[in-house]
């Protein structure tokens, strides 16, 4: 099939950037999403213009490299899945694509679709730990964890920190990032002893950084390629609730 | 050269402990006044990191991606083995010790390997107190369950995510050090060389990914954590920014490079479905257990499956290992795959590829239960080929895993570079030939949680007060040397792309030193690795400026070290003249087609050492004191 792509095009972070208009031809329907990008890339440097930038480096949905807007969407059309695991087959002959980079203020542009998503790794410094130093662990059957809370905390941990929640979010919010680390050690038993510090911890760093404030739109849940729940999001506010009638070592 | 590998005498069981007690110490207020620089945030770097800043080091900590929580590690899916025994089904650290030996074939060390089953139970303790949430019973114990080449039930997992989230844990404890101020970390910075100063390593030069920028950094010591090389086939499970630069960089500056041919292929991968494909998708090895695997008995038959009548079908595992069946070792099964193809009996297109078939397994056991034990599996394989393999059989095909070979280190993890570490898949230390599933993930823990953060201190405490900084003209003549190369790459101009030599070199490869090898084919590939080495360096294209992003740069100098790596590969794969392993040489094998070892003769490491033009060859015999050597057979 051909498609007419609309890429943007940004040198780096203080061009203004725009969308420029390229063909995708003979692209087969078992091409993944950035397969279909590398094909266009090689053309374009056979043709000696620059190749388009772009993160990514498992290609398996799991690292949480990739990830651009499709037609306006985080991850394009398929629900549960990351941009590399996209594939081409749902995809038609003719159809118009648009791609953009992450859009937040949160997340500058470093060129065309390459963002800076260093503001989640600063929320987890903020406290998305448990503090235990090598070596000083007890067995590791000593602490019992009930099935149900390791599930659950396991959903959490899920999470592949890519971003799409952010970009989705008319607000720009990263309240589902960071409920979704604050729930998965929060639930665990291990977690207790800085439940509430963490909580404090992670909010303050993400108000601090240029994320918006949720007002409960969802479509964070909705393009989540692990698809976290909102759930984790009313959890965190209630442990935050709490956490801040609690004493400041606790 | 003597390579010596510096293991305390001693018995086995107590070397370790009693070792630990004879290192010289660095007292508290004096490692503060260390700097170390480590490089590679994947399981290995990142447990240093951390481990090492607890001690009160200061640490720099570099990675290519935008942060250290997307690592390779953070893909792997199977689990990690430890000797804990919860299941009380007879595990123990003999047990997991003696197994990895004979996994390896014979060919790694013994007293390392016995140290890696030692320190395995104290991840699990690391990691579950981190809060790694770990599969549990209902009890609210740990879960187990068991893998290839083992008769007990010790690998512990998290769903098919247990590398991401022992990363994930990793990284915590990084990040939590990161913001105490013991740790610098460099996201999107790339190693490109290591500085060496009066035969000690002493620093590295770095490039800015986002800006270009070339930069120094001195340290006291120098840890690499860079992973493994499988991507020198092109097409592998590795990411796609998987490379060998770092070790390759300091291979060049003096660090041995041992056993560069151990590569393991994994049996089960989604075939490649075109040119186009950019990298290969590992399905679990579990699927062996219920999957059958055939491929038509009439070579060119190309009749849908469904269609072809059991009587016309080859379940060639069965049929030449009826005892261990579908469950034979990896390397076995994929060079099984490989020779039906060559016999035109292939599934799929281009006729590589074999059935994984579910439908007795579904008959007999249920939609359901099939589903329970694989349905994410399925799932992911439906979403890749756009098949359901619930009505169609799957289809497989191996491909390139995992790296055995890498930095040669003696049992402190040090290279042959004073003061130059290597950890992780990075070095070569315990896997011998062939590595066991589940026992990377140990490797890299063990290696950076708790074996290093000791070592090095032997090595600092006789380096008090020995500082450099990068004003040392070492530092400005090496980084001279980074910049002339990039800029030799950036004037080629030339015709062709940096994947599409990428993708020769990773044919040649397959081709020749893939599943299986023989003298002509290599000696074959090694021209051919030279011919295009050269026609890289005069016609390569790539565009753009040093100054800012630029992944084409980035892929054209990893591309340009693989093409010296790829050759050396070769080299050592032609002259080991036996069959072990991951290594499988056509002139070696059993009248019924299975590798056959000469430990009279190679039972060693084989160490290379960079020269003009020539590499040489250093020998570290390998002594089996505890293990017995024998001849593996799976009929
Ligand atoms: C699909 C798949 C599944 C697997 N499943 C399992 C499993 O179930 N169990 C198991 O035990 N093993 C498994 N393995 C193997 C295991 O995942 C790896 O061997 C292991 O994670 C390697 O860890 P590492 O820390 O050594 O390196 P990596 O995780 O590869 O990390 C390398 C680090 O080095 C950095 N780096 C590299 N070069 C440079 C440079 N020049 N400059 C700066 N930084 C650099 C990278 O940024 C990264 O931080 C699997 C492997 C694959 C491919
Ligand atoms: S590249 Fe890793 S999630 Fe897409």
């Amino acid at each position: 099939m051909d498609l007419k792509l609309h890429v943007w095009r940004q040198k780096d972070a203080s061009d203004p950037g725009s969308m420029v208009e390229y063909q995708a031809k003979d692209v087969s329907p078992d091409m993944s999403f950035l397969e279909m990008l590398d094909v266009v890339n090689e053309s374009l440097v056979q043709k000696g213009e620059e190749p388009i930038a772009f993160d990514h480096d498992c290609r398996e949905g799991i690292c949480g490299a990739c990830g651009m807007m499709i037609n306006g969407v985080a991850h394009g059309p398929q629900r549960g899945t990351t941009t590399c695991q996209l594939h081409m087959r749902h995809f038609n002959d003719g159809d118009v694509v648009y791609i953009e980079p992450w859009r937040s203020g949160a997340f500058p542009v470093l060129k065309d679709l390459m963002v800076d998503r260093g503001a989640f790794d600063r929320i987890i410094q903020a406290g998305g730990y448990i503090s235990v130093n090598t070596g000083s662990a007890p067995d590791a059957n000593e602490i019992p964890v009930p099935k149900q809370a390791a599930d659950t905390a396991f959903e959490a941990a899920a999470c592949i920190g890519c971003g799409a929640c952010v970009a989705q979010c008319p607000n720009g919010a990263a309240q589902l990032f960071t409920s979704a680390k604050v729930s998965h050690l929060g639930l665990m038993p291990q977690g207790q002893p800085e439940r509430w510090r963490r909580v404090r911890g992670m909010v303050a760093q993400m108000e601090e950084e240029a994320f918006g404030s949720c007002s409960n739109h969802l479509e964070c849940e909705a393009v989540c390629p692990k698809e976290i729940s909102v759930d984790f999001i009313a959890r965190m506010n209630r442990d935050y609730i709490k956490a801040t009638f609690k004493g400041d070592d606790s | 050269m003597v390579l010596d590998a510096k293991i305390p005498s001693g018995s086995i069981a107590t070397v370790w402990d009693e070792h630990r007690f004879q290192m010289k110490l660095v007292n508290p207020a004096n490692k503060r006044k260390f700097d170390i620089i480590i490089v590679g945030t994947g399981l290995a770097g990142a447990s240093a990191a951390a481990t090492m800043a607890e001690l009160g080091y200061n640490v720099k900590a570099f990675c290519f991606q935008d942060s250290p929580r997307r690592a390779h590690s953070i893909a792997a899916q199977g689990g990690i083995n430890a000797a804990k025994n919860y299941q009380n089904d007879g595990d123990s650290i003999y047990r997991l010790f003696y197994d990895t030996v004979k996994g390896g074939d014979y060919r790694s060390r013994e007293a390392n390997v016995y140290r890696l089953a030692e320190v395995s139970v104290n991840i699990i303790d690391q990691c579950a107190a981190q809060g790694v949430p770990f599969a549990r019973e209902y009890g609210g114990l740990l879960d187990n369950r068991s893998f290839g080449g083992a008769q007990v039930s010790r690998t512990f997992y998290a769903r098919g995510q247990t590398g991401q989230q022992l990363l994930l844990g990793a990284y915590q404890a990084l990040a939590r050090q990161i913001e105490a101020g013991k740790v610098t970390m460099y996201p999107r910075t790339e190693m490109l060389d290591v500085v060496n100063i009066d035969g000690h390593a002493r620093g590295i030069v770095t490039r800015n990914l986002v800006d270009g920028k070339i930069e120094t950094h001195a340290g006291d010591a120098v840890v690499l954590a860079t992973g493994g090389y499988g991507n020198v086939f092109y097409l592998s499970t590795n990411a796609m920014g998987s490379n060998v630069t770092a070790a390759w960089r300091a291979y060049r500056r003096g660090a041995f490079f041992a056993n560069p041919c151990y590569t393991q292929i994994h049996p089960t991968c989604i075939p490649v479905s075109g040119e186009y494909q950019s990298k290969l998708t590992l399905m679990s090895e579990s699927l062996r257990n219920d999957g059958r695997i055939w491929v038509p008995e009439k070579a060119g038959d190309s009749r849908a499956p469904n269609q072809i009548p059991e009587s016309e079908r080859d379940y060639y595992l069965e049929r030449k290992y009826p005892s261990f069946g579908n469950l034979v070792p990896r390397d076995v099964a994929s060079r099984n795959a490989k020779e039906v193809c060559d016999q035109g009996r292939g599934v799929g297109p281009g006729g590589l590829g074999v059935y994984l078939d579910f439908a007795d397994a579904i008959a007999r056991l249920g939609k359901d239960t099939v589903s329970a034990r694989y349905g994410n599996l399925f799932e992911m394989y439906e979403k890749i080929t756009g098949e359901d393999p619930y009505e169609v059989p799957m289809r497989i095909y191996p491909a390139v895993h995992y790296t055995m070979g890498g930095l040669w280190v003696d049992y402190h993890l040090m290279t042959t570079v004073p003061g130059l570490y290597a950890i992780g898949e990075a070095n070569f230390s315990d896997h011998g030939a062939n590595r066991l599933g589940a026992s990377a993930l140990m490797q890299g823990l063990a290696d950076g949680y708790f074996i290093l953060p000791y070592t090095i201190g032997d090595y600092l405490a006789k380096r008090m007060g020995d500082k450099v900084t990068t004003e040392h003209p070492a530092f400005a003549k090496v980084q001279a040397e980074v910049e002339q190369r990039i800029a030799s790459l950036l004037a080629i101009n030339g015709n062709r792309t940096v994947d599409s030599f990428h993708r020769e070199l990773g044919k040649i490869m397959w081709e020749h030193c893939g599943m299986a090898r023989n003298k002509e084919g290599l000696e074959k590939a090694i021209q051919l690795i030279g011919d295009l080495r050269q026609q890289y360096w005069s016609d390569v294209r790539v565009l753009g400026q040093s100054g800012n992003v630029n992944q084409d740069l980035e892929k054209a100098g990893r591309v340009a070290d693989f093409l010296e790596l790829a050759e050396l590969m070769c080299r050592d794969a032609l002259h080991r003249e036996e069959s072990c392993g991951g290594h499988f040489r056509t002139e070696h094998q059993t009248p019924e087609g299975e590798a056959k070892r000469d430990d009279e003769n190679f039972s060693y490491v084989g160490a290379w050492q960079h020269g003009d033009g020539k590499a040489t060859l250093h020998k570290e015999d390998l002594d089996f004191e505890y293990v017995k050597l024998t001849q593996r057979s799976y009929k």
